[in-house]
């Protein structure tokens, strides 16, 4: 497979809590246009592994390349600059302000004006303030949330804030998504929207990664699976040959693997 | 909307009027005092205004605000005084106080970048108290700021010829300095607030708020946190600065006594009691603690004329008074008089 196919690759990363080796060695690379499963058991290392990828971690070894150039750690706001963008496991919304200001935050980083335009209001500052709105507008739309512009995002419910935090993350025109257990707290209905919306986010181009404990979904979805454990990469293959491995098994014995 | 367009209008030709014959109206109601109190409402305005984009906006809880204020202040004084012997004009002194407010909000912001909550309230209590304990004593070996004793003599404004501390007549009024300061200090108060507004519709505006709302998802987001934070302290510094000049040569004379941590606090409860982040909230604030407390002098004299003595000495229950609407307001206002459409709605979801 020629290089240029790969987005992302990460070269056996390392990262320490105190005592606790959360990440020890861990290599994986994702191709561009597909989706990438991250699984494994609670307390694994997935978390640790984005929170590494996306620069809100400095990893104690290891290195990170995306599309061709290298990623140096701890600089989170440069991390989106390059085009990688992610939710939270933990929902991580602005709760105070709308939907659509939420997602109208993800259009900073690709829009330009300064304190001089907005206080002028330039014809530039204008302009760029109505594209920013619009986009966010479509992305609400894209997401299946047109009807809840204008709520306070810590009103919405789960599976609202959810895909909100996939419009915002979208705003910044991601070509890598990282999506840390979307489907967390869903019920079957909101996760078949949701794999619908999966498929569509990388029918448009985007690659994704993709954490989750939903193994029909992460299974259903994914082209290539990861499997972590302890903070090591147990596995990894096509989801089929990576359900079948037997070391795979034995950490999730009596879980939930199908 | 198109109904009361109209209606719109016509009410804020009203306000308009209203403010332009204040100075005059508040002079024949209630006397020259109230129209010195109004000027120094405005100044108020435009100092709770740069502070509400430091804590309002961006979400950090600065508690030395008041040293801004000093750095425009002691600016303008030095550089249009004998003290140094210099006399520029102020359309040179007002940008560049505003340029020095600016450079101080990002050196005394930068090392408080990671700290936040109680820990940057704290920090920066201290950075305002550094600024005032150094003006106090700029006196030795050199003396640039004559230190405990302040600077005297400070030029008033003055714009070619005209100015502003001179009884001017025009049209059958009579424009005393106090008049002539209205206006200026109206026109910089109208100013701030429009930049504020337009600051917080913007990109900016959203990136300070998101800050706020979660550091690392903004981070995350692609909002540079670092610039935008000292970028909210430049700006709020800035306001502080430009108002300072303008309190110098409104008074002619400033000491460090006038730039202590207590006026730090008054600017902060103007924004918290207002309204923290909401514009409208943080001028009422302001208008509402520089005039309540000037109101309650007037409870000395009361008491004398009812009762033929006085109980309680004014000053006391003036901070008892204030001291109990600040409970009060805690309890029952938690956002402020005229919150933000965001935190009212936070209020709101918090009750049901
Ligand atoms: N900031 C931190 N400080 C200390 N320990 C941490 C920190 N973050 C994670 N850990 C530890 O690192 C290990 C890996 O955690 P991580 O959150 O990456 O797991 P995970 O695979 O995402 O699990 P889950 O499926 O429960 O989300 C856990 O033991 C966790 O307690
Ligand atoms: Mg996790």
């Amino acid at each position: 497979m020629p290089p240029a196919d790969i987005l992302l690759t990460a070269t056996g990363i390392i990262k320490n809590f105190g005592g606790l080796t959360a990440l020890n060695g861990v290599s994986i690379s994702v191709r561009r246009g597909e989706i990438f499963g991250l699984i494994g058991p609670n307390g694994a290392g997935k978390t640790t592994l984005f929170n590494v990828l996306t620069g809100i971690y400095a990893a104690d070894a290891g290195e990170l390349v995306f599309d061709g150039r290298p990623v140096d750690g701890s600089k989170p706001h440069l991390v989106a600059q390059h085009g990688i963008a992610r939710t939270f496991q933990n929902i991580r919304l602005f709760g105070g302000m709308t939907a659509l200001e939420n997602v109208m935050v993800g259009r900073h980083v690709r829009t330009h004006t300064g304190v001089l335009g907005a206080v002028l209001r330039t014809r530039g500052a204008a302009i760029e303030e109505r594209a920013i709105t619009q986009r966010a507008r479509e992305l609400l739309d894209y997401c299946g949330l047109a009807a809840r512009a204008g709520s306070l995002a810590r009103d919405l419910p789960y599976g609202d804030q959810r895909r909100l935090e996939i419009a915002r993350a979208l705003a910044t025109d991601p070509r890598l998504l990282a999506l840390d257990e979307p489907a967390a707290g869903m019920n079957a209905t909101e996760t078949a929207t949701l794999r619908k919306l999966l498929e569509r986010i990388l029918g448009d181009g985007i690659t994704l990664l993709l954490i989750e404990h939903d193994m029909k979904l992460v299974m259903g979805l994914s082209h290539r699976v990861a499997v972590l454990d302890y903070g090591e990469k147990i596995a990894e293959g096509e989801p089929a040959a990576v359900q079948r491995d037997a070391k795979v098994i034995t950490a999730y014995l009596g879980g939930a693997l199908v | 909307m198109s109904a009361s367009a109209p209606w719109r209008r016509v009410a804020w030709v009203v306000i308009a009027l209203l403010l332009l014959a204040a100075p005059f109206l508040i002079e024949i109601l209630f006397g020259r005092t109230w129209v010195r109190i109004t000027d120094v409402a405005l100044l108020f305005i435009m100092l709770a205004l740069g502070l509400n984009i430091v804590v309002g906006f961006a979400g950090l809880l600065d508690l030395g605000y008041i040293a801004f204020f000093a750095v425009g202040a002691y600016c303008y004084a030095l550089l249009a005084s004998p003290q140094l012997g210099m006399h520029w004009p102020f359309l040179v002194l007002l940008p560049l106080g505003a340029m020095v407010a600016a450079v101080f909000g990002i050196l005394l912001g930068a090392p408080t970048l990671r700290l936040r909550g109680d820990y940057l309230a704290i920090v920066t209590l201290g950075f305002g108290e550094i600024i005032r304990v150094l003006l106090n004593n700029l006196n030795r070996p050199v003396n640039i700021t004559n230190g405990p004793q302040g600077i005297t003599l400070i030029d008033p404004l003055q714009i070619g010829g005209f100015s502003l501390a001179q009884t001017h007549s025009f049209a059958g009024l009579t424009f005393t300095a106090l008049h002539n300061y209205y206006f200026v200090f109206l026109a910089c108060a109208v100013l701030s607030i429009i930049i504020s507004r337009r600051l917080e519709d913007s990109r900016i505006g959203r990136a300070w708020v998101a800050i706020r709302e979660d550091e690392l998802a903004a981070a995350s987001m692609g909002i540079n946190t670092r610039n935008m934070k000292l970028l909210a302290f430049a700006m709020g510094a800035t306001f502080g600065g430009v108002a300072g000049g303008l309190f110098a040569s409104f008074q002619g004379f400033i000491s460090p006594e006038s730039f202590h941590l207590i006026d730090s606090i008054m600017v902060l409860c103007m924004v918290v009691l207002g309204g923290m982040g909401n514009v409208a909230g943080v001028v009422l604030g302001a208008v509402l603690l520089t005039v309540l407390p000037e109101a309650l002098r007037y409870i000395g004299p009361l008491q004398q004329r009812w009762f033929g003595e006085v109980f309680i000495d004014p000053s006391d229950l003036r901070m008892l008074l204030f001291g109990l609407a600040l409970v009060l307001m805690m309890l029952f206002r938690p956002s402020g008089i005229w919150p933000a459409r965001r935190r009212k709605a936070e209020e709101n979801h918090a009750a049901g």
